[in-house]
């Protein structure tokens, strides 16, 4: 098992190291710090000092991956390359345009974003379940069939329309919790309750049919008809044989953005004003702060490969037939 | 009036998807084989129905994607040269004219006679009054709106009705006559199978969308030629009218990101599972890692990227129209180079499996060429998850696009989309009395085209996706609790 965890890390560095090279192919191959420079000072009155200073500010004013004036090792050191994306394997983000650490932000940023990421996901999970358990046992009934077109109904309604309608119908017209904003510790809850929400209907319509549509495949399988066969309930049927087995693929499926639920929503946190990483990519993304956009896309992928290697691993956990060599 | 004729390039693209369409059904309708999953798609009432709301979108939308550029009127003529008009216009503008040049001073309400602010106004005996002022288009034609308005939108509504219906009597006349014709039955029995549903083709169902539509639409020209129908934005532009354009961004959106991904997908997919080796670890690591990237960070890095790029390069664009245009064509671009990885990988899988089958390893013992194998033996058989994905791929992109529209990545802020209308609507929101009609409008409309683009993806993945098929016969197979009498449409809905 050990063995097979290294392993799974180590396949995940040159993964890691592409999608490092994508994003310094995109940052500073495709536009050269000048024309960033040229863009953020505005493209008319520009003055050669000016992009300069800004360059120095930045530590964008070396060369991309050869630096000949320096000696050894520094010739590979000095470079945008090196100190702008190899380090950030080491965690160094640098710095944002406002000249905070990205590196402290993110570390404090990641803590509003679980709060509302973390709910979402267990409480969607509970639910769709649900949902599409009770379709499923009243399947090819008019339960069923309406139950499905609610779903595609559900799934045919963009998520800026949920939550601008949640935040109209709960915060402005019944004002039941405020619009927006965020608090700390206990005081958090009543911000917390409409995001939520809207999270977990927003992604209801195509979970709940996907998890309908696992529920049937299994259904079909031999070992059911043999429960039936034995004369098992339907009640007992659904919940101990299929459900069980039904959660293999729903929770090797949902393992995967576990890790992912650190960088939050970006709508839903810039709509609710929630100071999480989703606001913060939002923020960066509106205000051109390509280091900040930068180091996401690095955490992103980080964390997205986290969830592969975990997933890899929740399959031998929940299923003993699959054997890790 | 004369004009000039201007082919922007997602136009060029969407000619050439028109183009490939028809060859593509010219081809299918001569092979029997092809044809066959068609005629399932062809018998889904839901598919159907969807179809036909979808053939209205898509008329807007290749009406839309016509551009000309007109003559200025009072040109100097005399080096025989016309001047043409910096505003690139499209066949849809010409047409909703109208609406297009009624602009009102701000916002007013649908159906509204009377701006949506309060302003001061100077009567002509020095005193000032405020009030709400009058549109200059919506409903100006009335002498007092507060009394007259009722009555004239009813009168406008039953008139536009009536010409729908009309209208609606004569296709349906027409279909009949025609299909009675081919059948070689006589009108009226045709008719009558047609309204029990005993045809194979769920005309029934066509027809009652088709009234509907038919219907909206009478009432829709009827009433958008003297009101604001959706009410006006903030710089007093008619909401409809931003809606009707929506629609082909929408569908551009969805459709040529799918042709720009296809090639990627396609060669690199079928090329991982067929050569294996070393060709499928590299292509392997490569959509790993491209697919490792959060897809919405990906897009914005790369759209961030773009915008510097169009930015430090001005030189590059003519006109507003062309540079808001070749910004929509990159964000297809990005939005294809970041979504190829889902399909290449299925597409992997299954030249996988076919490499193996017994004709081609026939065809490897005859010696036919690794080329011709795959154009003549793969390909085509990889076709239905080609087609499965892309029409599932489309309600996707659309709903995308307004939420990138959002972030800050989406399509240029001059192009009208779903996107750019919610964006605009959403700072309104906290306005006491609510500016609440652009939203409407662009849910309506999103809302319509996406559920429709849904209905009709299930319907062709029941009727290509083996898989689908034969859980669905199982789904129907199975002991059913509380079974009652059940209706004959169910199955295929019921799986999937």
């Amino acid at each position: 098992m050990l063995n097979y965890i290294i392993r799974r890390v180590l396949y995940a560095i040159p993964i890691l190291i592409g999608v490092n090279l994508i994003t310094f192919t995109l940052f500073f191959v495709v536009n050269s710090p000048d024309d960033m420079a040229r863009m953020q000072l505005g493209i008319k009155r520009v003055t050669p000092e000016a992009i300069t200073k800004w360059k120095q500010e930045r530590g964008y004013d070396k060369p991309l991956v050869f630096n000949d004036g320096e000696e050894g090792f520094a010739k590979f050191t000095h470079t945008i390359f090196f100190e702008k994306s190899a380090a950030m394997f080491a965690f160094r983000f640098g710095r944002a345009d406002d000249g905070r650490d990205i590196a402290h932000e993110i570390k404090t940023r990641m803590m509003p974003s679980l709060a509302i990421a973390l709910p979402v996901f267990l409480l969607g999970l509970a639910v769709y379940i649900v949902f599409a358990l009770a379709m499923v046992f009243f399947r090819a009934t008019y339960v069923d069939f309406w139950g499905v077109v609610l779903c595609v109904a559900l799934m045919s309604i963009s998520s800026l329309f949920y939550i601008i309608g949640g935040q109209f119908l709960i915060s402005k017209l019944w004002h039941l919790v405020p619009i927006s904003g965020y608090g700390d510790g206990p005081g958090a809850i009543k911000f917390l309750i409409l995001p939520v929400i809207v999270g977990v209907i927003s992604a209801a319509g195509a979970n709940t049919r996907w998890y309908r549509t696992i529920f049937l495949e299994e259904m079909g399988k031999d070992y059911v008809r043999t429960a039936r066969a034995k004369g098992l309930s339907e009640n007992v049927v659904l919940l101990r044989h299929v459900l069980r087995n039904a959660m293999i693929p729903i929770l090797t499926g949902a393992v995967v953005v576990i890790p992912l639920l650190f960088l939050g929503s970006l709508i839903v946190e810039s709509f609710f004003g929630i100071p999480g990483l989703g606001s913060y990519t939002i923020e960066a993304i509106n205000s051109q702060d390509f280091a900040v956009v930068r180091a996401m896309v690095f955490l992103g992928s980080l964390l997205y490969i986290v969830g592969l290697i975990l997933t890899d691993i929740s399959y031998t956990l929940v299923d003993p037939r699959i054997r890790l060599e | 009036m004369s004009f000039k004729p201007v082919i922007l390039w997602t136009d060029a693209l969407v000619y050439l998807l028109v183009a490939v369409i028809i060859a593509f059904a010219w081809y299918v309708r001569r092979n029997e084989h092809l044809l066959a999953p068609w005629r399932r798609v062809g018998h889904s009432k839901s598919g159907m129905a969807a179809l036909t709301v979808l053939v209205f979108f898509i008329a807007i939308g290749l009406l839309d994607s016509v551009h000309l550029r007109p003559a200025v009127e009072n040109s100097n003529s005399g080096n025989g040269e016309k001047a043409y008009s910096v505003d690139v216009l499209s066949l849809l503008d010409v047409i909703a004219t109208p609406l297009r040049t009624r602009v009102e001073k701000t916002y007013s309400a649908p159906f509204a006679a009377h701006l949506y602010a309060r302003e001061t106004v100077e009567l002509p005996d020095g005193t000032q009054l405020r009030e709400y002022p009058r549109l200059k288009f919506g409903g100006a034609h009335l002498q007092d709106p507060e009394t007259q308005l009722a009555a004239d939108v009813a009168w406008r509504v039953a008139a536009g009705a009536g010409l729908g219906l009309l209208l609606w009597c004569v296709v349906v006349a027409s279909l009949t006559a025609s299909l009675a014709n081919r059948g070689g039955g006589n009108f009226l029995p045709t008719l009558s199978s047609m309204w029990r549903g005993a045809t194979e083709v769920p005309w029934n169902a066509i027809c009652i969308v088709l009234a509907f539509m038919l219907l909206l639409l009478g009432t829709a020209l009827a009433l958008s030629t003297n009101y604001h129908i959706f009410g006006t934005d903030k710089v007093g532009q008619d909401v409809f009218y931003q809606s009707l354009k929506s629609i082909r961004t929408g569908l551009v959106i969805g459709t040529l990101t799918t042709l720009m991904m296809l090639p990627f997908a396609l060669l690199l997919g079928i090329m991982a599972g067929y050569f294996r080796g070393w060709v499928d670890d590299v292509i392997q690591y490569l959509y790993t890692t491209l697919s490792s990237i959060p897809g919405v960070l990906l897009i914005a890095a790369t759209v961030l990227m773009m915008q510097v790029y169009i930015e430090t390069h001005p030189e590059l664009f003519d006109t507003v129209a062309a540079r808001a245009d070749l910004r929509l064509l990159f964000l297809c671009v990005i939005l294809g180079v970041t979504s190829w990885t889902g399909l290449c990988r299925l597409l992997r899988g299954e030249t996988l499996k076919l490499r193996e089958t017994e004709y081609i390893q026939a065809a490897h013992a005859f010696g036919v060429s690794h080329w011709r194998i795959i154009s003549r033996h793969i390909l085509p058989n990889v076709m239905h998850i080609v087609l499965i994905s892309t029409v599932m791929d489309f309600s996707g992109l659309v709903l995308a696009e307004a939420v990138l529209s959002y972030v800050g990545v989406g399509v240029d802020p001059s192009t009208i989309s779903f996107g750019t209308m919610i964006n605009g609507a959403r700072l309104e929101m906290a306005r006491e009395p609510m500016v609440w009609w652009a939203l409407l409008a662009a849910f309506s409309f999103m809302f319509a085209l996406v559920l429709s683009a849904n209905l009709f993806a299930d319907a062709v993945q029941n009727a290509f996706d083996p898989r689908v098929r034969i859980l669905s016969a199982k789904a129907r197979m199975l002991p059913l609790r509380g079974r009652r009498e059940m209706s004959k449409a169910e199955p295929a809905e019921g799986s999937s």
